[in-house]
């Protein structure tokens, strides 16, 4: 008789089924970083001095420090020298619509599942797609700028809207925040804008979809939303690599404001390539996302699915200081094999009457090892704040890790602070009873983890929340035995 | 239906059942009495196919065929049903979804239609209503937080709504107050019919009180010691099982 240990073995050998290389021609400056390399950068993207000044500052900072090691993650040291820091499909020639884009590279969107053509209108998403360093196309400009909705590359807005841009390019995230940011702000070359004027309420999910191609290149892309007074916006981002022996460095910087009564609903998922079953090869994933609640009223909710990547790093979090603001963190993080993560949130609590909730699902498999690190900072001021953090590990098979490190810091005697923690462990015993209503093992597995992680799910956008299911799905297949 | 012949199973090196026959056929309900560690919940879970379970000698046949070189599901999927003593949580999973899914992974196995959402919804409505148990149930994540009665009656609308051919109830009497063991047995009676074979694993007599079985087997120290009429149950549950362990020279072992 088959033991459920034989069968999980079998399914170990799905393979990453974005792991796809696109056989496209790219220009590729050499590998290697330095103040030249910067400046070529900026070059080539045709920046304004502004712009070439900010890189700049942020490389020689970046200069004077250390990459940081105090995450339970476990991974050789990072040559920076030994990565190439641009890297842009060539354009046959200067694209004025998206029917000039490159027929392959719509191929290569299209396996990935991304409504790119105008055809699929229907999908309702508006997609900025971000090729290697080089943002693609953008979807739905015109049927957003009607609404006076800005959304479009990063390069872009730097030329079109470069006041908007350097009033909030590192405010929340300044390049002098840590390593990975500065290096982000030294080497990014695109990403996403958005900005969503007073009052008005986005009329569709805006979506940016981030691939990595040409090998032994970093992706740094840059994101920078603003929703002002009284509007509200939901955007999601998805991410896929090629499968390749050698790890890559991603490093993105997100950042999100705020103002009066306005609502960031920001959800990830983020699906690198994790390396193979061994543990070789794999996206390194070091990312500084934080939101500012600047107004009175204002609402960020942070929502990742993480399945990807050999290491990720990363803690969106919530400044909150607007009066009654509100920060929410629902993650999902998945390790199998040899992932390891080390995620989790931030939340300061400036503003009275702010409120945060953490909602975290660690769920570790194999050899993978999971952590959730997150800080609740009550500031002097913040009278009232309230903090509500959950966090469930699940743990698959006897040779995985599950880790929490809270830091709570209250310096208001009327905060509200509540932490709750569990670790489960996926038993023979669901599982045997599962298998004794028919269901098979694949099927089990599925089903009580996507249970586990209900609660985050829901707050994914419904058409997004499938996809997560799914994915969950197959990063899991393999995970016991 | 379900023939086994000379079962012996060892769980961690120790041997429960030590040589096993049993036979029942459709339409019958047998019932398997006997101390504690006697090793009935063993054979319940045998048939089932729980892995910790080594099977070292004898054989199971269900309907000719041989159950033990299949896993858990393909048992599932070809009749056999076990309600458990101690039903599993799955909190996040709803009641209707876990059992929709169990129900058209059986239904496939059997060549039928998948059914959808509202037939599915449907058919767990009619089931509950004949069972007198709370449709509110079927929303609520499987087990979570649910009394001991509340799993044990979910138990028997699984069974109810899986449709198995043979039914196995482990200790599906313990931790029931009064009303809800009548539920239960009643729910058990309707679904008693001439295909169906139904094996009541019991600590004691009171549930054969309401689901009167047609052989009762006195299982202790691995074996079966004695087989009988339902008389045989009463007279256990008013003499307990001195009479009868000293009468076989049976000695009590095992552990489960």
């Amino acid at each position: 008789m088959k033991t459920p240990d034989d069968e999980l073995k079998t399914l170990a050998d799905q393979e990453y089924k974005w792991g796809f290389v696109t056989d496209i021609d790219s220009d590729t400056i050499p590998k290697g970083l330095s103040e030249e390399v910067v400046r070529l950068i900026s070059l080539k993207k045709g920046e304004p001095p502004w712009m070439l000044d900010f890189r700049l500052k942020a490389y020689r900072h970046w200069l004077t420090l250390v990459e940081p090691r105090w995450a339970h993650l476990d991974y050789p040291p990072v040559d920076y020298q030994d990565a190439h820091y641009y890297s842009a499909p060539k354009p046959k020639k200067k694209l004025a619509s998206l029917d000039e884009v490159d027929p392959e590279l719509l191929e290569t969107f299209g396996k990935l599942g991304i409504p790119l053509s105008e055809q699929k209108m229907l999908a309702g998403v508006a997609v900025d797609a971000v090729f290697d360093s080089v943002s693609v196309a953008t979807t739905f400009k015109e049927k957003l700028s009607e609404e006076g909705i800005i959304f479009c590359s990063f390069s872009e807005a730097i030329r079109e809207h470069p006041d908007l841009v350097r009033k909030y390019m590192g405010s929340v995230v300044p390049y002098t925040d840590n390593f990975f940011a500065a290096l982000n702000a030294a080497v990014f070359t695109d990403g996403s804008f958005c900005y969503i004027p007073k009052g008005v309420r986005c009329p569709m999910e805006l979506s940016t979809y981030f691939r990595i191609n040409q090998a032994q290149t970093g992706q740094f892309e840059r994101t920078l939303l603003v929703a002002d007074e009284g509007s509200s916006v939901s955007y999601l981002e998805g991410c896929t690599a090629p499968m390749r022996d050698e790890n890559q460095l991603h490093a993105a910087v997100v950042e999100l404001i705020a103002f009066d009564d306005a609502k960031i609903k920001y959800s990830t998922i983020q699906n690198w390539y994790p390396g193979d079953k061994e543990g070789k090869g794999g996206i390194y994933n070091f990312v500084t996302k934080r939101g500012a609640c600047r107004g009175r009223n204002s609402h960020i909710s942070w929502t990742q699915v993480e399945t990807g990547s050999a290491i990720t790093w990363k803690y969106p979090g919530c400044i909150l200081l607007g009066d009654n603001s509100v920060g929410e963190f629902y993650s999902v993080a998945l390790t199998n094999h040899h992932q390891q993560a080390d995620t989790g949130t931030k939340m300061i609590h400036i503003g009275k009457n702010t409120r945060s909730t953490i909602v975290s699902k660690g769920i570790s498999a194999g050899r993978g090892q999971n952590s959730y690190r997150g800080l609740v900072q009550i500031m002097k001021g913040a009278t009232g704040a309230r903090n509500f953090s959950q966090c469930d590990s699940m743990l698959i098979g006897d040779r995985c890790g599950a880790h929490t490190f809270p830091y709570i810091d209250v310096r208001n005697s009327s905060a509200t602070v509540e932490h709750e923690a569990s670790t489960t462990k996926i038993g023979e015993d669901q599982l045997f009873y599962c298998n004794q209503r028919g269901i098979d093992l694949e099927d089990a597995v599925g089903m009580i983890v996507n249970g586990f992680c209900k609660e985050v799910f829901r707050e994914l956008p419904m058409e997004f929340a499938v996809e997560a299911q799914k994915l969950l799905n197959v990063s899991l297949e393999g995970s016991v035995g | 239906m379900l023939n086994i012949k000379n079962l012996k199973v060892r769980i961690e090196g120790k041997e429960i059942l030590k040589g096993i026959d049993l036979s029942i056929e459709a339409g019958e309900v047998h019932a398997i009495m006997g101390p504690n560690g006697s090793g009935k919940s063993t054979l319940a879970n045998v048939l089932a196919g729980r892995a910790e379970y080594e099977i070292t000698g004898g054989e199971i046949l269900f309907e000719g065929k041989d159950l033990t070189v299949l896993a858990p599901e393909e048992r599932a999927r070809e009749g056999i049903f076990l309600a458990f003593q101690y039903p599993v949580e799955i909190p996040g999973v709803s009641t209707s979804y876990f059992l929709k899914t169990a129900l058209n992974s059986i239904r496939e196995h059997r060549g039928e239609v998948e059914l959808d959402a509202f037939d599915f919804l449907a058919l767990a409505k009619e089931k509950m209503k004949s069972l007198h148990m709370d449709e509110a149930l079927l929303h609520r994540s499987v087990n979570e937080g649910f009394s001991g009665g509340e799993k044990k009656k979910n138990e028997v609308f699984q069974m109810a709504m899986l449709d198995p051919k043979l039914a196995i109830l482990d200790e599906t009497d313990s931790g029931l107050d009064i009303d809800a063991l009548r539920i239960v047995a009643d729910g058990v009676q309707q679904l008693r019919d001439e295909k169906r074979a139904i094996l009541v694993v019991t600590h004691y007599q009171r549930l054969l009180d309401h689901i009167v079985p047609d052989v009762v087997h006195v299982l202790s120290g691995g074996r079966i010691v004695k087989s009988g009429d339902p008389d045989l149950a009463k007279k256990l549950e008013k003499e307990g099982y001195g009479w009868l362990l000293e009468e076989s020279g049976a000695v009590a072992g095992g552990g489960n």
